[in-house]
C-alpha cells in the first residue's frame, strides 16, 4: 500500500516538476505512469529531439531534460509505479482518494494530479469491425509470451520493426507464420527486412504484400482471417492467431470514466484559479487539461503544477499558514537531509 | 509574400476554402488546427500519429515524402497511394489551389 500527500498520474516533464514545486512546501508526491521510465513522450517518443522553448536553455534534448529533472527532483525522494495504469479512483469516506493500477497496486492521497499528457500509450487498433470481438480469443496487440504460439498458426500485420522482428522470431515457435503488408517494401532495420526476406525464400514465412487484412471469422475464437489483396482480392487465411502490430498511440484511457469533465479529450479545468477538474482533490496538469486559452507547452505545464500545488497544500494542511518561499533566499531542503543553499555573503553593502 | 488558397474536403464531404498564409512556417496540420477542423495533430508534426493523414486530389507536385512520413504512413490505417501527412507539407506559394480530403480518423 501506498500513501503521498499528492498521488501524480503521469511521470512526464510536468508531473516530475510538480513534485519539486510540492517538494518546497514540504508535500510528499508519487507518481504512477504506464510507461516503465519515466520521462513520458520525452523519453518514449523524442528523446533524441531539441526543444528550444524552455526558459534558459538555448536548446535542450528531451532525453536530457528528463534526466535533469529527475536530477532537480530527487531531494524530494518521490515514489514511482512504473508499467502499471492508473485504472479506478475512488473516494473514501475521510476524502482520502484510493487509485488501482491495471496491476492492483493501491494508492492513498489527499490529492490527485492528473499529468496524464495525451494519455497512456496503447496499441492501435486496425479498423477492422470484428477486431474487438476476437480480443483475447485470438487476436492480441502485444506478444506477451511466445510460447502461446507454438506451433499454431499464426498471421501478424504492420510493417514497421515490431512486425518484422516478430515474425522472425515467430518463424521458428509457430507452425506457420504470414505477415501481412499494405506495401511491398519494408521500412524496418536494414537487418529485420533481409531476413524477412530471407525466410519468406526458404517458405518459413509466408509473406503477403500490397495486402491488409479486413476482416477476422471465427466461431467463438480467431479461424481465419480475410485480406485484401490489391490485385487478387479477397482471400481467405485460416490461421489461429492475428497479432496486429501498428505501434502505440496515446489514449485518455480509464481516466475517461473517472467522472471528470471532459472536452475534446482533454480534462476541463479552473485555469483562472487552480488547474482544479470538477473533482475536488483532483486537479489536472500540463497537455491533458483544457481551458480557454491553452497552450500544449511544457513551458505552461511547469506553471500549470506550480500553482496547483499552492491549492492542494490548503487540503491536505487545512487552515495552516504559509507563504511561497523563493529558492534562492532559502534554498532547497531536501526530505533525504541534503541542503542546498547559497552561501552568505555581503555581496555589496547598501 | 502573400497568401494561398487551399481547398480542404472534411470527413462529412463539406469543402473549406482557406487562406493560407506562406510567411509563417506552417504546415497543412496547422492551417486545419488554425481553422478548427477536426484535426488532431497529436504528435505536434514530428510525422509520429498519422492523426493528420490526408488525400492529395489536385494534381501539384509536392515534395517528396521523407522517412519518417514515410515509416509513418506504413503504420497509418486508410492509407491510399494519395496519402500524405499534413505536418510534413509546408505552405508554400507552389501549393497555390492544392485541394485535399482529410482522411478518416484511425480511432474510436
Amino acid at each position: 500500500m501506498i500513501k503521498t500527500d499528492i498521488l501524480i498520474i503521469g511521470a512526464g516533464p510536468v508531473g516530475m516538476f510538480a513534485v519539486f514545486e510540492a517538494g518546497l512546501l514540504k508535500l510528499h508526491c508519487h507518481l504512477i505512469d504506464a510507461l516503465a521510465q519515466p520521462g513520458g513522450q520525452c523519453s518514449e517518443i523524442y528523446p533524441k529531439k531539441p526543444i528550444y522553448d524552455i526558459p534558459a536553455y538555448p536548446e535542450v534534448l528531451a532525453g536530457d531534460l528528463i534526466d535533469n529533472l529527475a536530477e532537480q527532483i530527487k531531494p524530494f525522494e518521490p515514489g514511482y509505479t512504473l508499467g502499471e495504469r492508473a485504472q479506478t479512483i475512488e473516494k473514501l469516506e475521510d476524502g482520502t482518494f484510493k487509485v488501482v493500477t491495471n496491476k492492483g497496486t493501491e494508492h492513498y492521497a489527499p490529492t490527485v494530479f492528473i499529468a496524464g499528457g495525451l494519455g497512456s500509450f496503447e496499441p492501435r487498433k486496425p479498423p477492422i469491425k470484428e477486431l474487438v470481438d476476437f480480443e483475447d480469443k485470438g487476436v492480441e496487440y502485444i506478444i506477451r509470451d511466445p510460447e502461446l504460439y507454438r506451433d499454431k498458426r499464426v498471421v501478424i500485420s504492420g510493417g514497421g520493426d515490431s512486425a518484422l522482428d516478430w515474425s522472425i522470431f515467430l518463424s521458428d515457435v509457430a507452425s506457420e507464420v504470414s505477415l501481412v503488408h499494405r506495401r511491398n517494401e519494408f521500412r524496418g532495420a536494414l537487418d529485420s527486412v533481409e531476413k524477412v526476406a530471407e525466410l519468406s525464400k526458404s517458405g518459413k514465412i509466408n509473406l503477403i504484400t500490397d495486402a491488409e487484412v479486413k476482416g477476422i471469422n471465427g466461431d467463438g475464437k480467431v479461424e481465419s482471417v480475410m485480406i485484401k489483396h490489391k490485385t487478387e482480392g479477397e482471400i481467405i487465411k485460416e490461421c489461429d492467431h492475428f497479432i496486429p502490430l501498428f505501434g502505440l498511440s496515446p489514449k485518455l484511457g480509464p481516466i475517461a470514466d473517472w467522472g471528470l469533465e471532459i472536452e475534446k479529450n482533454a480534462i476541463v479545468v479552473n485555469n483562472a484559479l487552480d488547474y482544479s477538474t470538477n473533482i475536488p482533490g483532483i486537479f489536472a496538469i500540463g497537455d491533458v487539461n483544457t481551458y480557454p486559452g491553452k497552450l500544449k507547452l511544457i513551458l505552461c505545464g511547469f506553471h500549470e503544477a506550480t500553482i496547483a500545488v499552492q491549492f492542494a497544500y490548503n487540503i491536505i494542511n487545512p487552515g495552516k499558514r504559509y507563504v511561497m518561499k523563493y529558492t534562492t533566499v532559502n534554498g532547497v531542503e531536501g526530505f533525504d537531509g541534503e541542503k542546498k543553499e547559497a552561501k552568505k555573503a555581503v555581496v555589496k553593502s547598501m | 509574400m502573400s497568401d494561398i488558397t487551399i481547398k480542404i474536403k472534411d470527413r462529412e464531404g463539406v469543402v473549406h476554402e482557406l487562406q493560407a498564409p506562406t510567411d509563417m512556417a506552417m504546415n497543412i496540420m496547422e492551417l486545419c488546427k488554425a481553422y478548427e477542423l477536426p484535426v488532431e495533430g497529436t504528435c505536434g508534426g514530428m510525422a509520429m500519429c498519422a492523426s493528420c493523414q490526408c488525400y492529395i486530389l489536385s494534381d501539384h507536385e509536392l515534395p517528396e515524402k521523407q522517412d519518417a512520413e514515410e515509416d509513418m504512413l506504413d503504420q497509418a490505417f486508410y492509407v491510399e497511394d494519395n496519402s500524405r501527412l499534413g505536418c510534413q507539407l509546408a505552405i508554400t506559394e507552389e501549393l497555390d489551389g492544392l485541394e485535399i480530403e482529410l482522411a478518416p480518423e484511425s480511432e474510436v
